[in-house]
């Protein structure tokens, strides 16, 4: 995983509360078994007709919003499903982090895993975000995770929360599980007094 | 506090499995001790262990199993039941070959112990009360009906699981759900699981582990447990409990994986020592009354979108705020519904008996009972599909398929089938299905398709008619 360094990017807005992760990637995308071509899959229901046309309205078909880094979604994103194929699908879409006033848990924790910044801002910036993505596509935030600041074009900076853990696998661009097999001594101790409840090969 | 203060059955099984507690600047690394794998969220996490070079530490506390990409439908003159489409074909291949190189023992696509990974885990005893489990799959939620803490993880953590048998972990909140009084006839566990997750929202529970009781709860079947943990998710809650007791037991005792002989009189007795102490605090609290319910449905496209089946469908313009009526608006728009109507009478076109919330021989003794002898609908498709190949094999021991199939309706083969309609049983857009399965997103059963959520009773009621029907009037004349 690459180092999550400071980025200034365009923003699109999505503002449906509760976007489950059956509309980011549905499951007939899940019978792959890499990640690649998820980006080309995200929203789509949303995006295409039954006979795979584009629909013009929705706004990740307009050419003015192409090359968003940073989706601005609604109310409780990410909710539903456990597919971490999300997050995939978004990153191969182009996205670097997402914004809104709530995660879903699972998602928010499987977009930590990957380098896809789950941002939670209070109400009114959201708003406002929403309102000058869709009035300008062309607007820009800059997001530095190390400073947890996302600058709105008048300069504002709104600060977001993060937990230090995950902050620091993201800014070092190291992932969990490496952490994970250096507890490898806390581990075999904890299994040298609790025995396995149960053994699945008998 | 001091160590001796009243705990919860979630805390007490927290803390029995952490390799380390949580600090400030650290999340807490909790054990596993069961490891459900399945073909759609594993294969990512098997080439990263490739990658690194890494084994799967505990391939005795990891058990996979055929589902999702899997058809239901009938088994070929072979015996074999046929894969027609490339991708599933390749990914069931990636999947056996992942299973054989980490010896893991793996139940294949039509075998006896195959079916949907939340069915089979009890099933087998392999879920026990105390128990920490994971699985890539947010319905994992299920096995806590056992008192187990049970949760679904993505797939980075399936490969964390695979390689070191733990999760980092921040310590989640408890939630109190209590459902006091008793059902009437006609109102079940599935109603129960729908009233709360539409009192509640579907985000209410984010960052929670429910712990169900009261009551209502106490009365229930451990399949009917199953049910209502299973939809601990789709309150925003990654795991729900329900303390163990004598019902639990009696489930588990004699199955493949249960203890036997002196292990399990000392596994009862450790099992007595998990429900939530006289005191304990929970964070939060919501209460129902079961006297009070009545089956329920949904009629938008989350399951947070429910309402008594008796009512009518909600007005945007009465919703609490602006987002929440371009939610609605948006829902009533996918469902073609109009605000005021009722749903009553709403013809279907199909009727889905199923998934890991209803797949199990009681939901298929339920629906069998009221639509022995009668025919289903003309304007109906209906699909039942068994949990498992054991819950299959059960049923047709009891001669459940005669009844469907005499009904018309198909009787299938195991596996998540029409739930997430990823294997081939789908609905056509604009189509409407009463579901017992746990989502109505958008397109879930589906591209276009359009999801009400019910029980087993509902959907059986729902079949003979043709139309959606409150199915307390079948119920008393069988009664």
């Amino acid at each position: 995983m690459e180092p999550l360094k400071p980025f200034t990017g365009s923003i699109v807005a999505i503002p449906i509360n509760d976007t489950d992760t059956d509309q980011i990637i549905p499951a007939r995308y899940l019978k792959v078994t890499d990640k690649a071509g998820l980006g080309a899959a995200v929203f789509s229901n949303w995006r295409f007709n039954g006979d795979g046309s584009p629909k013009p309205d929705f706004v990740l078909n307009k050419p003015e919003y192409q090359g968003a880094q940073v989706l601005v979604g609604g109310h409780n994103f990410g909710c539903g499903s456990s597919r971490e194929h999300a997050p995939w699908a978004l990153m191969g879409a182009g996205f670097k982090a997402v914004i809104s006033t709530y995660f879903a848990d699972i998602f928010k924790g499987n977009s930590l895993k990957n380098g896809l910044l789950p941002i939670v801002v209070d109400e009114e910036t959201h708003r406002q975000l929403i309102s000058l993505a869709e009035e300008d596509p062309n607007t820009q935030v800059s997001i530095d995770l190390a400073a947890q600041t996302v600058t709105l074009p008048d300069g504002r900076k709104v600060e977001f929360p993060i937990d230090g853990f995950s902050k620091e696998c993201l800014l070092q661009g190291v992932d969990q599980l490496g952490y994970l097999m250096n507890l490898e001594d806390g581990i075999a101790a904890y299994e040298s007094h609790h025995s396995p409840r149960v053994s699945t090969l008998v | 506090m001091s160590s001796n203060y009243p705990k919860t059955l979630f805390e007490k099984v927290w803390n029995s499995h952490l390799v380390r507690p949580q600090s400030a600047d650290l999340p807490a690394v909790l054990y596993i001790d069961l490891h459900l794998v399945h073909e759609v969220t594993s294969p990512q996490a098997f080439s990263l262990l490739r990658e690194r070079g890494l084994k799967v530490r505990r391939p005795t506390q990891t058990i996979a199993t055929m589902d999702h990409s899997t058809p239901t439908t009938p088994r070929g003159a072979d015996g074999i039941i046929p894969v027609v489409d490339d991708m599933a074909i390749k990914q069931l291949a990636t999947f056996t070959q992942n299973c054989d190189d980490f010896g893991i023992r793996m139940f294949a696509l039509g075998t006896e112990n195959q079916g949907i990974v939340h069915v089979i885990g009890p099933e087998q005893g392999l879920t026990q009360p105390g128990m920490t489990i994971v699985c890539g799959d947010s319905h994992t939620s299920t096995h806590g009906a056992f008192g187990a803490l049970a949760f679904g993880i993505g797939t980075s953590e399936v490969a964390h699981v695979l390689a070191t048998q733990c999760l980092l972990q921040n310590k989640p909140r408890t939630m109190a759900v209590r459902v006091n009084g008793r059902l009437e006839p006609g109102v079940t566990a599935k109603d129960i699981i729908l009233a709360v997750i539409a009192k509640i929202g579907i985000g209410g529970g984010t960052g929670y582990v429910f712990e169900y009781m009261g009551e209502a709860i106490r009365g229930l079947s451990m399949e009917g447990r199953m049910t209502i943990c299973n939809m601990s998710i789709e309150g925003g809650a990654r795991a729900g409990m329900i303390a163990p007791d004598d019902t639990t037991f009696e489930y588990i005792a004699g199955r493949p994986h249960a203890p036997y002989g002196a292990e399990w009189d000392k596994a009862v007795a450790q099992w007595r020592q998990l429900p939530s102490d006289e005191g304990a605090e929970f964070d939060s609290e919501v209460v129902l009354d079961a006297d009070e319910l009545v089956p329920m449905i949904t009629y938008g496209t989350n399951p947070g979108m429910g309402m008594p089946i008796t009512a009518r469908v909600p007005d945007p313009d009465k919703a609490g705020d602006v987002s929440q009526k371009m939610a609605l608006d948006k829902a009533l728009k996918y469902m073609d519904l109009q605000p005021g109507q009722p749903l009553l009478g709403k013809k279907v076109d199909v009727v889905f008996v199923g998934s890991c919330t209803n797949s199990r021989i009681s939901d298929l003794r339920e629906v069998a009972k009221y639509i022995e002898g009668r025919k289903i609908a003309d304007n109906v498709r209906m699909l039942v599909v068994p949990g498992s190949q054991r819950v299959k094999k059960q049923a047709e021991a009891e001669g459940l398929h005669e009844v469907f199939k005499a009904a018309g309706a198909e009787w299938r083969e195991a596996g998540c089938s029409m739930c997430i309609a990823m294997n081939g049983d789908e609905l056509r857009p604009g189509q409407y299905a009463v579901s017992t399965s746990n989502r109505n997103f958008e397109g879930r059963q589906g591209a276009g398709g359009r999801t009400f959520l019910a029980s087993p009773l509902t959907a059986a009621a729902t079949a003979l008619n043709g139309y959606i029907t409150d199915p307390r009037e079948m119920v008393l004349e069988r009664a």
